[in-house]
């Protein structure tokens, strides 16, 4: 059964009824689900989790939904698997790889929209609807035939046309908007507060974020529940770093795993980092930018929880690194070619990122490292495509013999 | 009456000027601060503007033109 009891505004702490609304009406901060904890800690254990379904929602006493209701693709549960190539070429003997590049439409994003369209379906709503440049749309669009719901995603009318399949295929009403991203970004949050639509991560944010914290809640439990002592993950509007710091925190307060001494990594790429940039400065208010990134599932340049992850990283002592565009496609390979998983550009970064944090000697080769994939390679290929260099032969030995040496 | 609820961020040339007045006193609209955080080099203003809905609009672009950043207080909702 679902615990939330209310959502609270995280600036200011005033408390509002479980509704489609995101922000204060006082002080317009932001809102976030509050839970009964005492009541789930009488309600959980390990083993209680450990007899749910194989998926995300085998968490769902710390989701502000049911599983009952859950409009579910199967998500979640995603492998984390022990990274001893990428480990080796790194000084790290326990570096692990969260592949959640192999959810239904290929990104966590599915996490996040299952429990938003959930909830969706329980306020009543018939549409769902985002605007997106590529995860996002795929997701809703997905989840929204799974359950029946009309749904309506907004794109800029420049975005390459093969990013749009994979949204279009699942027949959802697509709406392409000319303008640049600022003008785009206005007005899909405009038309968020003046219809009634459930847009997942606008009217219904609080309850859609709730679902990355199932990425701190597997990992614990895959590691044998414990926290990891370092996770590098990638950083967009910073939804995702700062419940993943959440989950790991709620296991803890609710006895299922030790304290919590994890240091957070989170990873950008130059064109658009400006949570790194305000790391760097050392301030807690990022400054908005116009996103310029090879990685454009990261390109958010007035990311919502900037400053929410910078008081993580203030509080905890952990780091906003900015990696070069050039790294972004090199971490992608190295992926590819030590652990074989194929990541997207946002892989690319986190594990540029790690790199660079390994070769700063940031962690202690026997710690446990774990660096969150979070889309599918096959979705930003263009980006790696210098890796295509095949051997042209003639159809004889002869010819194999004398262009190919398999042992180079 | 419409009301929209902005996110105003000044760069440094800017930080000094009195832009919220004028957003007031240019534009037949009521304008009230919720939140701000204000320095030499740089500052914000989450603020709610009320009145017509083309009046706000008017304001918008103009504080535009000034060269300050007007965001949705959502943040960017374009997500990868």
């Amino acid at each position: 059964m679902a615990f939330a009891s209310a959502l609270h505004c995280r600036e200011c702490g005033r408390e509002y009824p479980i509704e489609p609304n995101y922000v204060c009406d006082f002080c317009f901060g932001p809102l976030e689900v509050t839970y009964d904890y005492d009541a789930i800690q009488k309600a959980i254990s390990r083993e209680k989790i450990s007899d749910g379904p194989m998926d995300m929602w085998r968490y769902d006493d710390f989701l502000p939904v049911s599983r009952e209701n859950a409009v579910n693709l199967g998500t979640g549960m995603t492998p984390l698997l022990k990274a001893d190539n990428l480990g080796k070429e790194l000084g790290l003997n326990n570096l692990w790889i969260k592949n959640d590049a192999v959810n239904p439409t290929y990104s966590f994003k599915d996490r996040v929209v299952s429990v938003a369209s959930t909830k969706a379906l329980e306020f009543g709503f018939e549409t769902l609807a985002c605007a997106s440049t590529g995860n996002l749309a795929g997701s809703v669009a997905a989840h929204g035939a799974k359950a029946g719901m009309k749904t309506l995603v907004f794109i800029p009318a420049d975005l390459e046309y093969g990013k749009v399949i994979g949204a279009s295929v699942y027949g959802p009403t697509l709406v392409t908007v000319n303008g640049s991203y600022d003008d785009v970004n206005r007005l899909c949050s405009e038309l968020a507060d003046n219809n009634p639509w459930a847009v997942v991560n606008i009217n219904m944010r609080p309850y859609y974020s709730e679902g990355s914290k199932t990425l701190a809640y597997e990992v614990a439990e895959q590691l044998g529940w414990r926290a990891p002592d370092h996770v590098v993950a990638p950083l967009a509007s910073g939804s995702l770093f700062t419940k993943i710091w959440k989950g790991f925190n709620e296991f803890a307060k609710m006895g299922l795993i030790d304290e919590v001494t994890t240091t957070m990594h989170g990873a950008q790429a130059v064109g658009c980092s400006p949570i790194a940039k305000a790391y760097d400065a050392g301030v807690l208010h990022a400054k908005p930018e116009v996103p310029n990134t090879v990685a454009k599932s990261l390109g958010i340049g007035n990311p919502a929880d900037a400053y929410y992850v910078l008081k993580i990283l203030k509080e905890g002592g952990g780091a906003a690194v900015a990696v070069p565009e050039d790294e972004v496609g090199e971490g992608m390979i190295l992926l590819a070619q030590t652990e074989g998983i194929f990541g997207e550009t946002a892989a690319g970064v986190v594990v540029s990122a790690l790199k660079r944090q390994a070769e700063a000697g940031v962690f202690d080769p026997d710690e446990t490292v774990v660096a969150y994939i979070t889309g599918n390679g096959l979705k930003t290929q263009e980006v790696v495509a210098s890796s295509v260099q095949p051997i042209n032969i003639e159809p004889n030995m002869e010819a194999f013999e004398a262009k190919v040496n398999i042992t180079s | 009456m419409a009301s929209r609820r902005v996110k105003i961020t000044f760069p440094e040339v800017l930080v000094g000027r009195p832009l919220v007045y004028n957003l007031g006193s240019k534009f037949d609209i009521v304008t009230s601060i919720r939140r701000a955080d204000v320095g030499a080099e740089t500052g914000w203003v989450i603020l709610e503007l009320q009145g017509d809905e083309e009046e706000i609009n008017k304001a918008i672009i103009w504080a535009l033109e000034q060269g300050v950043r007007v965001d949705p207080i959502a943040g960017d909702v374009i997500e990868g």
